[in-house]
């Protein structure tokens, strides 16, 4: 980083450097200084001198380990592609302007401030065997027995959806609302109906949102803590891997192996990404990009 | 027809979300009065006592306290450090910029488990881990990049000719700041200062990560009397859950009245293209 510095004054004069330098110090003391601490931990096992692979080699082999890898991604994957799938149908329905608009889009994002704990609180006593929700059916005569949808891969899903629906939405609606209307409408002039135009004309507009929607919802959900914890099986059927890496450094104090865990996780978020940004280059063919708004 | 199916659909789906965010919420408001509650539609009985048994057990005065100085904390340090790097790298163009711009966005991409578990590791190591200057200094992490994107759209959209006017007439660096540059992007620094607010309340991992017993804030230690379900009664539980979301809905009350949701979201994704 430094040499690049020396190499930039050319450009920037002193004051420009110092302006940049105190955030910029912070961020490389504070987050890449203590993450290649962690790639080196990581390699370190405790139990062994010297540098090695054994604490990647012990999660691998560990099917108790490895296995958080797989159930992570079955509660990420799904839950991401939801959240987009619903935020961007509404979001696309709401782009000029509903009825109440403004307060609908108030109470879709209040979620936001209610924060996870609460939300969790609350789900596991409304959707909870005693729960209103499952009151209400059973007062209704459409069930017999309650739903089992807390303590379990459901309720996961339940609190992830509350959490990332408000700001996926958000998002995706500031989004599709900055294309430019005439395009649209020069669409519908030419006799476009409302299926080609959403699939011909906005699609590949709202293309690079999307993926970027895509992006940060699924890194979201795959780094599930809190949840995972109150609304699932922490020891079982939601287990991820973040749990696993928490388990590692705060229950058996061993830091070096949840640094590698913690290494994995990000890896396999990488991966998760890339995938999403080549099937964003798939879908999105390159003459209609650069039109409206970007 | 179509339209008008699909815009029926709309509402439904807004209306599901709307009864099923009620029934969520005012389950914990419920709950919080509940002299005892089971398997009933409403209490038997409803009581104030689980808000006194809060604020004493759950040593609530000390984690709002804890809570109110780290927010204000991160709020006032993170526009520090943000602000000049944004004004830089809103009005400069040099090599390495973009480097920059992804060094800055990582923590915001990055999710707080990954980077949080090292980072704890090497806050423990030099004891600044479990005090509050700790969980600070780590929340700050994400913070200093949000400040950054959020102020970044604000400066561009102010004229470089005002400055120049100004310099013109005479002013030195630290008059246009402060007569030109300064009051000019208020209204940016409300809108960053409100969101890492915000933020910072409802901030889970890092917070759980780094504090110890003494400096949780809201979020954690009411994370750790869920997670205690049982040893304590679930009514002190939610009692506390009611004060937290008072807490943030007070903070967004405020929020809303200067920012637009939309808006704001769609400024902080700007810089990114």
């Amino acid at each position: 980083m430094r040499r690049r510095r020396a190499g930039e004054a050319s450009e920037l004069d002193a004051m420009a450097v110092a302006c940049l330098l105190p955030s910029l110090l912070y961020v490389v003391v504070m987050f890449v200084y203590p993450f290649l601490n962690g790639i080196y931990l990581s390699l370190r096992p405790s139990k062994q001198s010297g540098l090695g692979l054994a604490n990647y080699v012990a999660f691998f082999t560990d099917e108790w380990q490895y296995r958080t890898v797989w159930i992570t991604f079955s509660i990420a994957v799904p839950n991401t592609v939801v959240v987009v799938a619903v935020a961007l149908l509404l979001a696309y329905g709401m782009r000029r302007g509903i009825w109440l608009e403004r307060t609908i889009t108030t109470i879709l994002v209040l979620p936001i401030s209610l924060g996870i704990i609460l939300l969790a609180e609350g789900i596991l006593g409304f959707y909870g065997g005693r729960g209103w929700f499952n009151q209400i059916l059973l007062a209704a005569g459409l069930l017999q027995e309650p739903l089992t949808l807390t303590h379990n891969y459901t309720g996961v899903m339940l609190s992830l959806f509350m959490q990332q629906f408000p700001f996926c939405f958000l998002m995706l609606l500031g989004y599709i609302s900055g294309i430019d209307p005439s395009i649209e409408n020069s669409a519908r002039t030419l006799g476009a109906g409302p299926w080609i135009v959403f699939s011909r004309v906005m699609f590949p507009l709202i293309a690079p949102g999307l993926a970027i929607a895509f992006a940060l919802v699924f890194v979201l959900s795959f780094g599930v803590f809190p949840s995972a914890i109150l609304l699932g099986q922490p020891a079982g059927a939601t287990r991820t891997i973040a749990i696993a890496a928490y388990q590692q450094a705060f229950e058996h104090y061993d830091m070096s192996y949840a640094s590698a865990i913690a290494v994995v996780m990000g890896l396999f978020q990488l991966a998760g990404l890339v995938v999403i940004v080549l099937l964003r280059r798939r879908l999105v063919m390159a003459p209609t990009m650069g039109v409206g708004k970007r | 027809m179509r339209g008008r199916l699909w815009s029926l659909a709309l509402y439904m789906f807004v209306l599901g979300f709307i009864l099923n965010l009620l029934g969520i919420v005012s389950h914990v408001v419920v709950s919080a009065f509940a002299k005892r509650w089971f398997g009933t539609p409403v209490p038997a009985r409803f009581t104030t006592e689980w808000f006194q048994y809060a604020w004493t057990n759950f040593d609530l005065g000390r984690v709002l306290g804890v809570t109110v100085f780290v927010a204000l904390s991160v709020v006032l340090l993170a526009l520090l450090l943000g602000f000049p790097a944004a004004y830089i790298l809103a009005r400069r163009n040099f090599r390495g910029k973009a480097l920059l711009l992804l060094l800055y966005f990582l923590p915001l991409l990055i999710p707080q488990m990954t980077y949080g578990i090292p980072l704890a590791t090497t806050m423990y190591r030099y004891a600044i881990g479990g005090t509050v200057t700790g969980v600070i200094l780590a929340n700050l992490v994400p913070m200093v990049p949000l400040a950054v994107f959020i102020l970044m759209p604000f400066i561009e959209q102010i004229s470089v000719n005002l400055e120049w006017g100004a310099a013109m007439m005479g002013a030195n660096r630290i008059q246009v700041f402060r007569r030109v540059l300064f009051p000019l992007t208020v209204p940016g620094l409300l809108t960053a200062g409100i969101l890492i607010l915000v933020n910072t309340v409802s901030n889970f991992e890092l917070t759980f990560l780094v504090s110890g017993a003494g400096s949780q804030t809201l979020v954690v230690a009411l994370f750790y009397n869920v997670f205690a379900g049982g040893v304590r009664p679930v009514y002190s539980v939610d009692a506390m859950a009611v004060m937290y979301m008072v807490t943030v809905m007070l903070v967004l009350l405020v929020a809303l009245r200067f920012v637009r949701p939309t808006q704001m979201v769609f400024r902080l994704d700007q810089p990114r293209r």
